[in-house]
């Protein structure tokens, strides 16, 4: 069995980074969540003590954890569906048999996609800014008054969601773009022979074809948006008001500040049950609307 | 509607939508070239009134930028050459080669999917410290060297590859590894860029993980040392653009250059997953 043992010095070296440097820690996170692991634990193993569940029972009990699990989830819940339907509207567009240059085009609707998060996040910060900002100088040539974008509570959140939506939505445009190319030609062409209109196709061609692809894309770009962090580390710091403080921002400064490692690894549980919870909604409702349809 | 008109419609949009989307990145660029201080104004210049380098020079000899761009551009080659080498061969491994528990081994790696790195980042802190890696370049690149998504992205394009190939070349004697070496490899050339250019980018733009595992100056990565600078010079943005420019332009480069292969990739690994 030399072929065998060949394989296995294929997968071994790979199998053992990934056990490692990711099974073994999340192994070891939950076991850390059941520990009090602080920095007196840090410096001497022996002020470790297992705690059982205090760690996720005082978690669910701090207003600042439910303060970031109501910011995240409207970051989610807002900022998703608002992702999805720029990058279908865009793939939409690109898709059209009437566009010219649509390497071009995508090219330029992707290109945020691959940028860096912390530097087009300095690039909205100043455009978004009171005074100076680009976008309520446009604002004002309608004449809206200037929002104070990342210094009011009601207006900082719609901002980042604004800035995420504009770094991300090429990446599904993409996958959408694809998943529409696979739709045949002739379902339109039949439809148009019925004398359907460009609206009732798109409801009732595109939209139920595209349906596995937008449950897919919904999917990813959930799990995505519930690990928000970058995006207010750099614009907000959490603020104002913790309008902008995520789930994960919670768990980085437990963690890494406050040196509470054991509640971290409880939050970020927290978070991954939460992600699964979710996905498993939104699998249901994709199952109950195809009994409908 | 009349055709002509259609077409000037949906391409008069797409310039727009083009336009704004952008526009930030234009005029990124625009204000790094201004003089300190001329971006502050109503209404927000569009082009410096005097295009100035200044900002590059300070950005380079005062805030050490160059520095922390040698870093991440060692960091994310690294990553990368590793990468390659631990997910092409266990990738071709799952895909070609019959091992016991293969289907249950790769099962339980796209399991692993679901779970959030953020899970497992605070042990891996503990376990990066114990190793003596916290503040190194190993501290970011070790975790990284192999990963389940380009594993799954090199099995899925490796299985296209013919069995009756690979047995002539044991019939005629080869081993696994001289037949991985100089048949397989060749006809993985596409995947192999596609798997590096995500690798560089991914590890380039990263910000959470190095955030936490660098504290020391002398180690920090580009987008790091940006936020870091970001938060002593509030003021400075035509400074700061300068140094978002510095960041994004090298994987915008690259994403232009090699965007082929990164879409490629990209819907390698959801659509058809």
């Amino acid at each position: 069995m030399s072929s065998q043992r060949a394989a296995w010095t294929f997968v071994t070296p790979a199998m053992l980074v990934i056990g490692v440097f990711f099974g073994l820690p999340v192994l070891a996170a939950f076991a850390l969540s059941l520990t009090d692991f602080d920095l007196y634990a840090l410096a001497d193993l022996h002020n470790l003590r297992f705690i059982g569940l205090t760690n996720y029972v005082e978690v669910l009990q701090a207003p600042l954890f439910w303060k970031s699990l109501l910011n995240t989830t409207y970051f989610v819940a807002v900022g998703v569906p608002l992702s999805i339907a720029a990058s279908l509207g865009a793939a939409l567009l690109l898709n059209s048999p009437l566009a010219r240059a649509k390497g071009l085009f995508r090219t330029a609707l992707f290109a945020p996609v691959v940028t860096t998060v912390v530097a087009v996040a300095l690039i909205w910060k100043y455009l978004f800014h009171t005074r100076y900002g680009l976008i309520n100088y446009t604002l004002g040539q309608f004449g809206i008054d200037p929002v104070d974008w990342l210094g009011d509570p009601h207006y900082s959140m719609p901002a980042i969601i604004i800035f995420a939506v504009w770094k991300n939505f090429g990446y599904n445009m993409i996958i959408l773009l694809a998943g529409l190319q696979g739709i045949p030609v002739e379902l339109y062409e039949a439809a148009r022979i019925d004398g359907a209109s460009a609206w009732r196709q798109f409801r009732h061609i595109t939209l139920p074809s595209l349906k596995p692809v937008l449950l897919l894309v919904g999917i990813i770009t959930m799990a995505g948006y519930f690990q928000l962090f970058a995006e207010p580390y750099v614009m907000t710091l959490g603020n104002p008001l913790q309008s902008t403080y995520s789930v994960l921002y919670y768990m980085y400064e437990e963690g890494f500040m406050w040196w509470s490692l054991g509640r971290a690894s409880a939050i970020a549980f927290l978070l991954f049950a939460l992600i699964l919870v979710a996905t498993r909604v939104l699998l249901r409702i994709a199952r109950r609307g195809g009994d409908d349809a | 509607m009349n055709p002509r008109l259609a077409k000037a419609v949906v391409n008069g949009v797409l310039v727009a939508v083009s336009a704004i989307v952008l526009f930030p990145l234009l005029w990124m660029l625009s204000v790094s070239f201004m003089q300190s201080g001329e971006a502050n104004a109503f209404p927000p210049p569009l082009l410096p009134g005097h295009a100035t380098l200044a900002n590059y020079e300070a950005l380079f000899a005062r805030a050490g930028m160059g520095h922390y761009l040698a870093n991440s551009l060692a960091i994310a080659t690294a990553m990368t050459l590793l990468s390659l080498a631990f997910n092409l061969s266990a990738g071709y491994a799952f895909a070609k080669l019959q091992f016991a528990g293969r289907e249950r081994i790769f099962q339980t790696l796209l399991g692993a999917l679901l779970i959030p790195a953020q899970v497992a980042m605070i042990p891996l802190f503990l376990l990066m410290k114990w190793l003596h890696l916290v503040n190194s370049y190993g501290g970011v690149i070790v975790p990284g060297m192999a990963g389940v998504f380009g594993i799954y992205l090199v099995r899925q394009y490796a299985r296209s590859i013919p069995d009756e190939l690979l047995e002539a070349a044991r019939i005629d004697g080869a081993g696994e590894w001289k037949i991985f070496l100089r048949i397989v490899l060749p006809l993985l050339k596409p995947i192999v860029v596609t798997l590096a250019i995500f690798t560089f980018l991914a590890s380039w733009n990263d910000f959470m993980w190095p955030l936490i595992v660098l504290s020391d100056q002398h180690w920090l990565t580009a987008p790091v040392a940006l936020a870091a600078l970001s938060r002593e010079h509030v003021q400075d943005n035509e400074l700061m653009m300068a140094g978002s420019v510095v960041t994004i332009v090298p994987v915008l480069v690259l994403f232009i250059v090699l965007q082929r292969y990164y879409i490629q990739g990209l819907l390698l690994g959801s659509v058809k997953g």
